[in-house]
């Protein structure tokens, strides 16, 4: 009995082998690279490797012991220029005056012959404050939050302690923030179109139910950048819409339709329509089909039957749809980048110039890593929701 | 008969199809009514223009001489009982009987007693606070007519309401229903497709053929004076004997026989078909009429006997209690019936 239900796990286990190596493959590993790099931290440790092995033990206190200094003076006469050069960058932006402090020191150690010791207070009395330490050894730990407090604006002082970045050194907040107002605009806006929509495509039969999803699903098979590309048409000043509005002498010049945030909600609002009609309406066809008349019959005049009966019942279509395009939503690129302008550019855009541009690839990991907890904790809160009972209506 | 509801030359068609065809029917205040009738014989679509769902075509709809055609489903104040209940999923079933409390603005104070008061009645008063979903189907049909009752409305519609559930408890509803029905006072129009069941419970039967009325009366009438064949056939079991007309009271059967049947108005030579019940046909000898026949058949069904009978050209079935005399395949009998419960009607 035994043997058999064993062998039996072991066949099922091999018929979802693929799924998991799939999964395994284009989906964990590539998350977990995203993580690390965003984490990882060996610019710093990678130009002081004797430094960093032996720096961890020390108390913070007072000068770091001789075994240490020599270690740090042999990684300065042995580590190429350049790569010192960018660690030293990285940690003269965390504690101003290092560059020169490493620069002297440098200097001094290479000059250094064989056999000899070097006095570091004696080349730069700087070297007998423990701050300067203190930012090797946090700087060259093999892993940092540094990315990650970077996303939110945020930095480590001097003392370690986590606090707010100069307003003029970082957007990232500005921009998660649009990010989010962007989709939920967007989200809002599909609602409103979305919900009547559904209701009447689910409410009719026939060829008039079968061509208004068509209507919806017909954009959904077409390129996202053929969707875009027609709006950037549409939307400019000698566009169809423009040129009809000035035509009929509605307005004197063209209305500013594009390169702006306007234009960035209406076509995304179109392009993610599919992902909110398409729920609500398979919620709501699951509605009998008796129950607006039994509302009626029990003397519920229309709007009332709707507010008590079908909208309630059709809550978990809307909320699943609003989940969904708002997680869509704030992961867009391709729409702000052609018809948005420079302030509707979205998280999105920020890590592809650091990936694309900067090839900060800690800091796009970063980004990554902020939308992927978003959009995780959107996806929590959905799952509470609908558990708490919210009926499918079937 | 003062009507309380009256339908006028009433026609509904989709379409092409006519589904119900110059509809005259009355229906008085305190009534049982049954729409009795087979699948696709127009009783939804009846009972849908009564509460206002469906315009008719034609025609008009009277509630208390007044003509209601014009009024939205909410200002009919008809409670709709609806084939497989309509509660509201996402409302507790006190939310559920509240409602219609709730739409005509009774106050919450006023509501609560009266939600638990009309729970109580039909011991449920103790599932108050669960989901539809969570009762059986007989409790989910208690709720639907109480959620139909609770606002007092003055005609009571129900579309096939026993139709899902199993025989016991459908047994036990139907005399559920007659009691409210008796206890309340209400007017109640009940749409059935199955026979026993307009029988046991109506005041009257109208029995659809088609969107039209083949016969409406008492559960005895229909049943014992069918009007036509459809009627004879439809209620009850019946053997069919077709035949000629000879004279005002005389028909002569397809086997030879003549036999006497109640005066039925058909000129001599018209061709008929005489309608007698199972166990109105009887081995005795007594009755007006006598048909030479051979059992072909012996049933036991517990509580009675079939017998299949050959009568010549005739083939004919009888009920007889059991306790009367052994009877065995074969054996030759002399059938008998009386006059009396003949329906004659054209063939
Ligand atoms: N909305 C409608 N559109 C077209 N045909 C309908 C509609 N409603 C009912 N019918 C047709 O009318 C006929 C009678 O239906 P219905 O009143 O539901 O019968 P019953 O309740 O006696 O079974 C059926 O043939 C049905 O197909
Ligand atoms: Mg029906």
């Amino acid at each position: 009995m035994n043997a058999v239900s064993a062998r039996q796990r072991g066949r099922a286990a091999l018929l979802i082998a693929p799924l998991v190596i799939f999964l395994g493959v284009f989906f964990l590993w590539p998350l977990w690279l995203m993580v690390d790099v965003s984490i990882r931290n060996d610019a710093i440790g990678g130009a002081f490797p004797r430094t960093a092995e032996l720096i961890g033990s020390w108390d913070g206190e007072a000068m770091p012991d001789a075994e240490i200094q020599a270690a740090l003076v042999e990684d300065l006469r042995e580590t190429p220029q350049s790569t010192l050069g960018a660690a030293v960058r990285t940690l003269n932006s965390q504690v101003s005056g290092f560059r020169t402090l490493m620069g002297r020191t440098a200097n001094a150690a290479r000059d250094l012959e064989d056999g000899q010791t070097l006095d570091l207070v004696e080349v730069d009395d700087r070297w007998a404050e423990p701050r300067f330490w203190q930012a090797i050894q946090t700087s060259v730990a093999p892993y940092t939050d540094r990315n990650l407090l970077a996303a939110l604006d945020l930095e480590r002082s001097d003392t370690g302690e986590i606090e707010r970045m100069a307003a003029s050194a970082s957007a990232n907040r500005l921009i998660i923030w649009r990010t989010f107002a962007i989709a939920g605009s967007v989200t809002v806006l599909c609602a409103l179109i979305g919900l009547p929509y559904a209701m009447l495509a689910a409410s009719v039969t026939g060829w008039k139910r079968n061509a208004l999803l068509l209507a919806v699903l017909l954009p959904l098979w077409t390129s996202l950048l053929v969707r875009t590309a027609a709006w950037f048409i549409l939307l400019q000043n000698e566009g169809i819409i423009n040129k009809t509005l000035i035509g009929l002498g509605w307005i004197d010049g063209p209305l500013p339709l594009i390169f702006n945030r306007l234009g960035v909600v209406i076509a995304m609002t179109h392009v993610l329509l599919p992902f909110m009609v398409l729920p609500i309406f398979s919620v709501v066809s699951a509605i009998p089909k008796n129950l607006m008349p039994a509302a009626a019959s029990l003397g519920a005049r229309p709007l009332r039957a709707f507010w008590r009966v079908l909208l309630p019942l059709s809550m978990p279509g809307l909320l699943a749809g609003s989940l969904l395009v708002f997680m869509v939503a704030i992961g867009y690129y391709i729409t702000p980048a052609l018809v948005g302008g420079p302030n509707d550019q979205m998280i999105s855009s920020v890590i592809a110039f650091y990936a694309l541009q900067t090839a900060n690839w800690g800091m796009a990991g970063a980004l990554g890593i902020l939308l992927l907890a978003v959009t995780t904790v959107l996806y929590l809160v959905y799952g509470r929701l609908s558990r708490g009972g919210a009926p499918t209506g079937a | 008969m003062t009507a309380f509801i009256e339908l006028r030359g009433v026609s509904k068609t989709f379409g092409q199809v006519t589904v119900v065809e110059g509809l005259n029917l009355e229906v008085r205040k305190g009534e049982f009514l049954s729409l009795l009738g087979p699948s696709g014989s127009g009783k939804t679509t009846i009972l849908m223009m009564l509460a206002g769902f469906e315009g008719a075509t034609s025609g008009d709809i009277l509630l208390d001489g007044e003509k209601i055609d014009h009024l939205p489903p909410y200002r009919r104040g008809m409670g709709v009982v609806f084939q497989n209940y309509a509660l509201f999923p996402h409302m507790s079933v006190a939310e559920n009987v509240a409602f219609p409390l709730e739409m005509r603005g009774v106050p919450k104070s006023e509501t609560r007693p009266r939600v638990k008061a009309a729970l109580d009645r039909v011991q449920l008063g103790h599932l108050a606070d669960r989901r539809p979903d969570q009762l059986s189907g007989g409790q989910q049909q208690r709720v639907a007519l109480t959620r139909a009752l609770v606002y007092e409305p003055k005609v009571i519609l129900m579309d096939e309401p026993l139709g899902a559930l199993d025989k016991k408890l459908r047994e036990e509803m139907q005399l559920e229903i007659r009691e409210l029905h008796r206890r309340l006072g209400l007017t109640i129009i009940f749409v059935t497709h199955d026979q026993s069941e307009a029988l046991t419970m109506s005041d009257r039967i109208a029995i659809f053929d088609a969107g039209k009325i083949a016969q409406i009366g008492t559960a005895g009438e229909v049943y014992d004076h069918p009007h036509n064949r459809f009627v004879a056939e439809f209620i009850g079991e019946t053997n069919l004997l077709d035949g000629v007309v000879k004279g005002p009271a005389a028909v002569e059967l397809t086997n030879g026989a003549t036999i006497v049947a109640p005066d039925h108005g058909y000129a001599a030579g018209s061709r008929v078909s005489v309608s007698i019940r199972p166990e109105r046909l009887r081995l005795d000898g007594n009755g007006d009429n006598r048909l030479q026949a051979t059992i072909s058949d012996v049933v036991y069904q517990g509580d009675h006997l079939r017998l299949h009978l050959d009568a010549g050209a005739l083939s004919l079935v009888a009920r007889l209690e059991r306790g009367a005399a052994e009877r065995r395949t074969g054996e030759s009998v002399t059938v008998s019936f009386a006059a009396a419960d003949c329906s004659v009607f054209a063939a």
